[in-house]
C-alpha cells in the first residue's frame, strides 16, 4: 500500500463534477467559447437573412416558391419524361433533375470501367500499351475540362448535315444532330419482359447467395451461370414470347428537316458524356494504379506459388485488397464528375444548373434557384457518398 | 425604416456636396434651380466619378469593343450620352459586359446603373424583377435565319427543324408560343454564350437561328459570306428594346428617359453635331432654345446643368446620326423607328 501512496499521480484529487464560475475553469471556458461562435455563426446568418430580406423589399423583388406551379413556356431538347413547354416551372427543374442523374449515373460506371482498365494498362508489363496508359493520363488530367468539353462539341458538330449523315448499317445514322439508332415502339408487353428482367436478376442474386452458402458448407463450387442466364434472358424472352411477340421496328428515316423515330444521342450529351468520361477515367486510372501497387509484392508471389493464372491473382487475391485504398479516392472522383456536369451550360446540354438558371431569369428569382441549384447537388452528392461509405465498410479489412 | 433614412441622409449631404461645387457654373446661367429630389445612384455615380453601363458581352452594331478595345455601337452610345450629360466627358463609362442570364442581377444589385442591352420590356420583368424601363431606344421583333442552302421561304415551313435559341431570354418563350399557335413542332439548341451559339448554328447543329431581327443582321453581317444566310420574313413577336434601371429611383429614371427623348428631339430639330453650335447661337424656335438650354432651365430640373443637351448633341450626335453610324452599315432599316414624322414610333416627348 505504501508504494501506491507514494505514487504523486494518485495523491491528486480526482475533478469535481460541478462547474465553477471561474475563468480559470476548463469546462466553464469551453462552454463559453462555443456559446460565443455559436452566436457570431447565427448572428451573420441572421444578418445575412434580414437584409437579404429588406434589399429584396426594397426593390420590389418577388420571393418564394410560388412560380414552381406557373406556366414555364421554356424549350427542353431533351428529356427522359414527357415534356412540352406548357408544363410548370417544377416539371422542367425535374427534367433537369434527371438529365443530371442521366449524365451522371451513364459517367460514373463508364469512367470506372474505362479508368480500371487504364489503370491496369498502365501497370502492364507490355511496354506500348503502358505508354500509351502513361500518356493519356498526363494529357487528359492536364487540361481543363471545360477546354475538353467544348473541343468534343467542337468535333461532333463537325460531323456531316443530316442530309450526308454516315449510314454505316440500317437503321443508324451519325450526323452533326446526333447519334440516331432504331428502337422498337413500346408496347404492354415489353414493359412485363422489362419486369422480367428485373425479376431474374433478383433470383439470380438469392440464387448464388444460396450457391455460395452451400459452398461454404460442403467446399463444392458450384456453376451459376446456367442458371443465371435463364433467369435474367431467358425470363423476359419467355414472358415477351408469351405475350405474342409484338415487334414493330422504330426505324429513324430523314423526313423533312431531320430524322424522324428511332432514339437519338444528341451531340450535347455525347459531348458532356465523353468529355466527361475520359477526364474523370484518367484521375481514376492513377488511384486504381496506387491501389494495385499499394498491395505488397509478396501476395503476388505467394499467389504465382499457388498455381495461379496472372489474370485470376488479379481478380481475386489483388483487387480486393486493393479496393481498400482505391474506394475512399474513388468516392471523390463520383462526386467531382457529378458536379463538373454542371459545366454542361458551356455546350448546351440542359442539366438542372441550365434549366435553373432560365427559370431564374424567367422569373427573376435568383435565390430560389440557387437554392433549388444547391439542394439538388447536395442530395445527389450525399446519396453518393452515403453509397461509397456503406461499400467502403462492406469490403473494410475484416479484423478477426 | 431606420435604412431608407440613413440612405436619405447621405444621399441629402451628397447633393448638398455636389450643390456647392457646381454653385459658381450655375450661378451664371440660372437662377437657383429646384431643388430634385434625392436619387442614390445619381449620387453614387457622382462620388463615383463614372457611369456603370451594362452593355452586351458582343453584338455587332450594338455593343462591341473595335480593335482598339474601345466599346462601340448604338447602345453604346447611350452610355456615352449619359456619361457626357454627367461629366461633360464621354470617356467616364465603365462598360460592364452582361449575358442574358445575368444582367439582371447585375443592375438589381447595384454592379450597373443602366442597361442598354437589347433588353425586351416586358410586364413581369417591370413588376417582378424591380426594374423600370424608361424608354425604348429600339423597336424590335424576333425573326429566323436560315441557310440560304435550305431553301425555306417562311417560318411556317420550319416544321420540324432544329432551332438555335439563346437561354433567359424572350425569345425562348415567343418560339414556344409561336409553335404552338403555329403548330410547328421544334427540337431546340439552347446555348448560353451567343458565340457558341453561332457557331452551333453555323456548322449546321440547327436549321435556324432566332432571335431579335436586329441581332440576326448583325450576326449576319459578321459572316464570311453574308448572303448564304436568309433572314426570314415572319416577325414573331414585339421586342420593344428597353434602357432599364432599377425601379424606384425616379431621378435617375428621368434622366435616362429625357437623354433618350433629347436624342429623337435633336433629331425631329434637325440639331446634329454639325450644327449644333449654330443652333445655339441662330435658332429662334422656341423649343430649340429649350433643349440647347437657353431659356427653360430644362436641365437643372433634371440635375445636370442646362447645357447637357449640346454636350450630348456633340459627343454623340442625334438618334439618326447614331443609326445611320451604326446600324444602316448592317443592312437594318429605320422601320418602325423611324420619327413619328416619318411614320414610325419613335417619338419624342415635348421640351417643356
Amino acid at each position: 500500500m505504501s508504494d501506491t501512496a507514494a505514487d504523486p499521480r494518485l495523491l491528486r484529487a480526482p475533478p469535481k463534477k460541478g462547474i465553477r464560475l471561474s475563468w480559470a475553469d476548463e469546462r466553464l471556458r469551453a462552454i463559453v467559447w462555443q456559446i460565443l461562435v455559436l452566436g457570431v455563426v447565427f448572428g451573420i446568418i441572421g444578418w445575412l437573412v434580414s437584409n437579404t430580406q429588406h434589399n429584396l423589399e426594397v426593390r420590389r423583388i418577388a420571393t418564394g416558391f410560388g412560380f414552381l406551379s406557373r406556366e414555364a413556356g421554356l424549350p427542353v431538347a431533351e428529356s427522359l419524361i414527357p415534356y412540352s413547354p406548357t408544363d410548370t416551372y417544377s416539371r422542367a427543374l425535374l427534367v433537369g433533375v434527371l438529365n443530371t442523374l442521366k449524365i451522371a449515373v451513364v459517367g460514373v460506371i463508364l469512367a470506372t470501367i474505362i479508368g480500371t482498365l487504364i489503370g491496369i494498362a498502365r501497370l502492364s508489363k507490355n511496354w506500348l500499351l503502358s505508354r500509351i496508359a502513361a500518356v493519356y493520363v498526363e494529357v487528359v488530367r492536364d487540361l481543363p475540362l471545360l477546354l475538353q468539353l467544348l473541343f468534343w462539341y467542337a468535333i461532333l458538330q463537325g460531323l456531316p448535315g443530316p442530309r450526308q449523315a454516315l449510314h454505316p448499317m440500317e437503321g443508324v445514322f451519325l450526323s452533326n444532330r446526333g447519334l440516331k439508332l432504331p428502337w422498337i415502339q413500346w408496347q404492354d408487353a415489353h414493359s412485363f419482359a422489362l419486369l422480367g428482367f428485373v425479376l431474374g436478376i433478383v433470383i439470380t442474386v438469392l440464387y448464388a447467395r444460396a450457391a455460395k452458402a452451400r459452398q461454404m458448407a460442403d467446399g463444392q463450387p458450384r456453376r451459376v451461370w446456367p442458371a443465371a442466364l435463364g433467369l435474367i434472358l431467358g425470363l423476359p424472352v419467355l414472358i415477351w414470347a408469351g405475350l405474342g411477340a409484338p415487334w414493330t421496328g422504330d426505324i429513324p428515316a430523314l423526313r423533312g428537316f431531320n430524322f424522324q423515330g428511332g432514339v437519338t444521342v444528341t451531340p450535347e450529351y455525347f459531348a458532356l458524356l465523353v468529355g466527361l468520361v475520359m477526364y474523370t477515367a484518367a484521375f481514376i486510372a492513377e488511384i486504381v494504379r496506387a491501389g494495385i501497387l499499394a498491395v505488397a509484392k509478396g501476395q503476388w508471389e505467394a499467389a504465382e506459388a499457388l498455381g495461379l493464372q496472372r489474370g485470376l491473382i488479379m481478380r481475386k487475391i489483388v483487387l480486393p485488397q486493393a479496393l481498400r485504398v482505391i474506394v475512399p479516392p474513388m468516392t471523390s472522383q463520383y462526386l467531382n464528375l457529378t458536379k463538373n456536369s454542371s459545366l454542361a451550360v458551356a455546350i448546351g446540354y440542359q442539366d438542372i444548373v441550365s434549366i435553373s438558371n432560365t427559370t431564374l431569369n424567367q422569373t427573376g428569382q435568383a435565390i430560389e434557384g440557387i437554392a433549388i441549384i444547391m439542394a439538388v447537388y447536395l442530395t445527389i452528392s450525399l446519396s453518393i457518398s452515403l453509397f461509397m461509405n456503406w461499400y467502403n465498410s462492406r469490403i473494410a479489412l475484416v479484423e478477426r | 425604416m431606420k435604412p431608407m433614412r440613413l440612405a436619405t441622409l447621405r444621399a441629402l449631404g451628397a447633393a448638398v456636396m455636389v450643390g456647392t461645387m457646381s454653385l459658381p457654373a450655375l450661378a451664371q446661367q440660372q437662377p437657383a434651380p429646384p431643388a430634385a429630389p434625392a436619387s442614390a445612384t445619381f449620387d453614387a455615380i457622382k462620388a463615383r466619378g463614372t457611369l456603370s453601363c451594362g452593355v452586351n458581352t458582343g453584338l455587332a452594331g450594338f455593343a462591341q469593343p473595335d480593335s482598339q478595345g474601345r466599346w462601340q455601337g448604338f447602345d453604346v452610345e447611350y452610355c456615352r450620352a449619359l456619361a457626357v450629360a454627367l461629366f461633360n466627358d464621354a470617356s467616364k463609362v465603365r462598360y460592364v459586359p452582361t449575358t442574358a442570364q445575368n444582367r439582371f442581377t447585375a443592375l438589381q444589385s447595384g454592379e450597373i446603373d443602366v442597361l442598354p442591352r437589347n433588353t425586351t420590356a416586358t410586364l413581369s420583368r417591370d413588376t417582378s424583377l424591380g426594374l423600370d424601363f424608361p424608354a425604348v431606344n429600339f423597336y424590335d421583333g424576333q425573326g429566323f435565319m436560315v441557310k440560304a442552302s435550305l431553301g425555306v421561304k417562311s417560318a411556317k415551313e420550319l416544321d420540324g427543324a432544329t432551332v438555335c435559341v439563346q437561354p433567359g431570354t424572350t425569345t425562348e418563350q415567343n418560339l414556344t408560343d409561336w409553335a404552338r399557335a403555329n403548330n410547328v413542332k421544334f427540337t431546340p439548341v439552347i446555348i448560353e454564350r451567343l458565340e457558341e451559339l453561332v457557331s452551333a448554328y453555323v456548322a449546321g447543329r440547327c436549321d435556324a437561328y432566332t432571335t431579335d431581327v436586329s441581332g440576326l443582321a448583325a450576326t449576319r453581317s459578321a459572316q464570311p459570306k453574308p448572303e448564304d444566310h436568309v433572314i426570314l420574313p415572319e416577325v414573331i413577336s414585339k421586342e420593344p428594346l428597353a434602357l432599364g434601371v432599377r425601379h424606384g429611383d425616379q431621378r435617375w429614371a428621368d434622366l435616362v428617359r429625357w437623354t433618350h427623348n433629347l436624342l429623337l428631339a435633336a433629331e425631329e430639330f434637325g440639331i446634329t453635331t454639325a450644327n449644333v453650335d449654330k443652333a445655339v447661337a441662330d435658332d429662334q424656335r422656341p423649343e430649340v432654345q429649350r433643349i440647347v438650354g437657353k431659356t427653360g432651365g430644362l436641365g437643372a430640373m433634371l440635375g445636370v446643368d442646362n447645357l447637357w443637351a449640346v454636350r450630348v448633341i456633340k459627343a454623340t450626335g442625334n438618334y439618326g446620326e447614331i443609326f445611320e453610324r451604326h446600324l444602316k452599315p448592317l443592312g437594318i432599316q429605320r422601320g418602325p423607328n423611324a420619327q413619328w414624322t416619318n411614320g414610325g414610333l419613335q417619338y419624342s416627348f415635348p421640351f417643356r
